[in-house]
């Protein structure tokens, strides 16, 4: 008779896992020898990249980058890229025909893009938030000119706004509503009543002056940056504010946000950007004009916000309802419990969506070329209607194309990093 | 259903019920939809004491106390926490919200803070009290429940007894007057269920005022001083301990602890 009781005297002490060999052999062997299925379709790949590259590697790196213009080009060899053409009209892909004595002033801004996101994108500069609000307003006088006082005095008015509410709110003890309602009515006082005046007197006393640049001058790559980081910085916010109308248990504020998201979402953007050229200066009372950079920004940023709100929503569904209940149970507010715990949480999960449509609108900012704004692609056209290059299509959208995809790329890398880095579970 | 032991001698020192009332409900009705889910509640619980809510599934237990936090709207009849009549008045609702400590079957503590952030972030942001002293209290309640040294990491990192005990050390930094435990060791193993009726037990001990929906009889009967027993949204019975499982009355009731306590 065997004897099936067991007792263990001993515990098991830890030991490490086995070494699995990672010889670089071995490895090739496993992932893409492994079957005679495999190995063929590991040849056939090869050879697909091959007969790719082939021809590319040859034509892109011997391209001709000295010639004065596509017919010099041919004549020295046909059979490889004239990248002339970008050496001649760089300066135009990038600044469209912005002054070429003034091109520090998109540079500069450039840079301090950089400087203004690190402490949104990198935790540890968050104290230098304040940059981040200021560099809209630097951003706008140092690309379009003219004197800053115009551009200060919209940030003088939010200072009113705000301490019209801060007062209402704190001093005189009234509700949040009504409190915002005094910090709106103090910036329309200021607008009407100190704005003016205050411009005026500043731009006499202390004239801090740049060439004024027009909107028209404005194109190539800056253009599209202008417009999608613009439009980048903007939809989000809306967007969040969308998608929480969305939810609402408030009738009205849900119809007018579902109405907005599905009515934007079921037009093409080429509409949109047709409404911003032409049709906005219809409606809008003869006289105002109304920049068309700005008119593009706000097209871009509500198409992008209703598409935005979708994928936030997408967040905030796939959040079990236990946390709105324990943020309700400990007596935060609704605010409080969308700030501090539910839209962290729906932010995070949204994260590849979120930089999906980032990138879907960075992208989509070449279609202002359809209403004749020269961003790269709309330059593309116009460098090919030269004589000189006429008949170039490659080199130049090659070129663009990279360009766009450096930065897309950037974004899609930075995603990933967040993902990881915000990943506070063991699996 | 599982029936742990409670085989520690529970210290009664300062269990004293006192003839103040924490929560009143009378006459409440509540209908999810066309369904009546609670009906003619009426329900008096002394500041002290320590109520077990049990009955069948899907009786309406849950949603009972849920109504007290008012994370469920009541239709019909009032309830009155602390002296304060909770109505559609966001005022009341958010001051009571912060006198009642809840505590949830699925824990629901933040996956994206830290077990710390988590216990500091309703002192810090609802009672405005300073970080430091938010921290301080924090970790005060986590030795409470035996896991200061967990403070830093993530819920996720945790063990399901773990993260209820910080759930329980989170309503309790906001020192609270009353404390709800909706099943609280419903979705946990034996070994955890131990670990968390032993912190109840300690809260029991200084005279937490405490209504608690669960199927834990041996916690009922040690530690309750009323069990309440309900079925169907209705209550259909309420006795001391003793009296309750010894000789209950109803058929109902019968047949609910012969289920339960049968095997």
């Amino acid at each position: 008779m065997s004897n099936i009781s067991f007792v263990r005297e001993k515990a098991i002490p830890q030991s490490p896992p086995p070494i699995t060999e990672s010889n670089s052999i071995r490895w090739i062997r496993q992932n893409l020898f492994s079957g005679w299925l495999n190995s063929l379709l590991t040849i056939l790949s090869v050879y697909f990249i091959y007969i790719c590259l082939r021809d590319f590697i040859p034509w892109a790196y011997g391209g001709i980058w000295t010639a004065g213009s596509i017919r010099e080009c041919l004549d020295i060899n046909p059979d490889v890229a004239c990248f002339s053409v970008i050496g001649a009209r760089w300066r135009q892909l990038l600044f469209g025909f912005y002054p070429s004595e003034e091109y520090w002033r998109p540079i500069l801004t450039f840079i301090l893009l950089f400087v203004s996101i690190a402490p949104i994108l990198i935790p540890r500069f968050i104290k230098y938030f304040w940059f981040s609000l200021i560099y809209p307003g630097l951003a706008v006088w140092l690309l379009w000119g003219g004197s800053i006082w115009p551009v200060f005095s919209i940030y003088l008015a939010l200072v009113f706004g705000a301490l019209g509410f801060f007062i209402a709110k704190n001093q005189l003890r009234f509700s949040s509503g009504f409190s915002l309602l005094i910090g709106f009515v103090s910036v329309v006082v200021y607008f009407f009543f100190i704005a003016g005046p205050f411009i005026t007197l500043f731009k006499y006393i202390l004239p801090i002056n740049l060439m004024f640049i027009e909107s028209l001058q404005f194109g190539g790559f800056l253009l599209s940056m202008i417009v999608g980081f613009s439009g980048i910085a903007a939809s989000f916010p809306i967007g969040i504010l969308l998608a929480l109308g969305r939810q609402s248990d408030l009738p009205l504020v849900k119809m007018i946000c579902v109405g907005f998201i599905e009515f934007i979402r079921g037009v093409p953007l080429i509409t949109l950007l047709f409404v911003a050229s032409v049709l906005l200066n219809y409606f809008l009372p003869p006289g105002t004009s109304f920049d068309i950079i700005i008119r593009v920004i706000i097209m871009v940023t509500i198409f992008s916000a209703a598409y935005m709100a979708e994928v936030i929503r997408g967040g905030l569904a796939a959040l079990p309802v236990g946390q709105h209940e324990a943020s309700a149970a400990l007596g935060l507010s609704y605010w409080q419990a969308q700030r501090l715990i539910i839209m962290p949480q729906a932010l995070k999960i949204s994260i590849p969506g979120i930089v999906n449509t980032f990138i879907g609108l960075f992208k989509d900012t070449t279609l202002v070329s359809i209403i004749s704004l020269l961003d790269p692609v709309g330059l593309a056209s116009l460098i090919r209607a030269d004589q000189k290059w006429n008949g170039i299509y490659w080199e130049l959208y090659v070129a663009i194309g990279l360009l766009f995809f450096v930065c897309c790329f950037g974004m899609s890398q930075y995603s990933q990093y967040l993902e990881r880095k915000l990943k506070t579970d063991n699996s | 259903m599982s029936n742990v032991n409670i085989e520690r001698e529970i210290d009664r020192s300062k269990m004293e019920v006192s003839d103040e009332i924490a929560i009143h409900i009378s006459d409440m009705n509540k209908w999810f939809g066309s369904f009546h889910v609670l009906r003619d509640i009426n329900l008096e619980v002394r500041r002290g004491e320590r109520i077990v809510v049990c009955g069948p599934s899907g009786s309406g237990k849950s949603t009972l106390i849920r109504c007290i936090n008012r994370l469920e709207e009541h239709q019909q009849g009032k309830i009155i926490v602390d002296g304060t009549e909770l109505s559609s008045d966001l005022k009341n609702i958010d001051k009571i919200r912060s006198e009642v400590g809840m505590c949830f079957q699925h824990f629901n503590l933040f996956p994206h803070l830290t077990i710390l952030e988590n216990c500091t972030l309703a002192p810090i942001w609802v009672r405005k009290m300073p970080r430091k002293e938010a921290e301080e209290t924090a970790m005060h309640f986590l030795e409470k429940v035996k896991i200061p040294e967990q403070a830093d990491k993530y819920p996720g990192q945790l063990s399901g007894g773990q993260q209820q005990r910080v759930a329980i050390a989170r309503s309790l930094c906001m020192k609270p007057q009353i404390m709800l435990f909706d099943e609280p060791t419903s979705s946990l193993d034996p070994e955890m269920i131990k670990e968390v009726l032993d912190t109840m037990i300690e809260l029991a001990e200084e005279g937490m005022t405490m209504v608690c929906v669960t199927h834990e009889m041996g916690f009922a009967r040690q530690v309750a001083n009323r069990v309440i027993f309900m079925d169907d949204g209705q209550i259909v019975e309420e006795n001391e301990p003793k009296e309750f499982f010894d000789n209950p009355k109803s058929d109902r009731t019968k047949l609910f602890l012969s289920q339960i306590l049968g095997h």
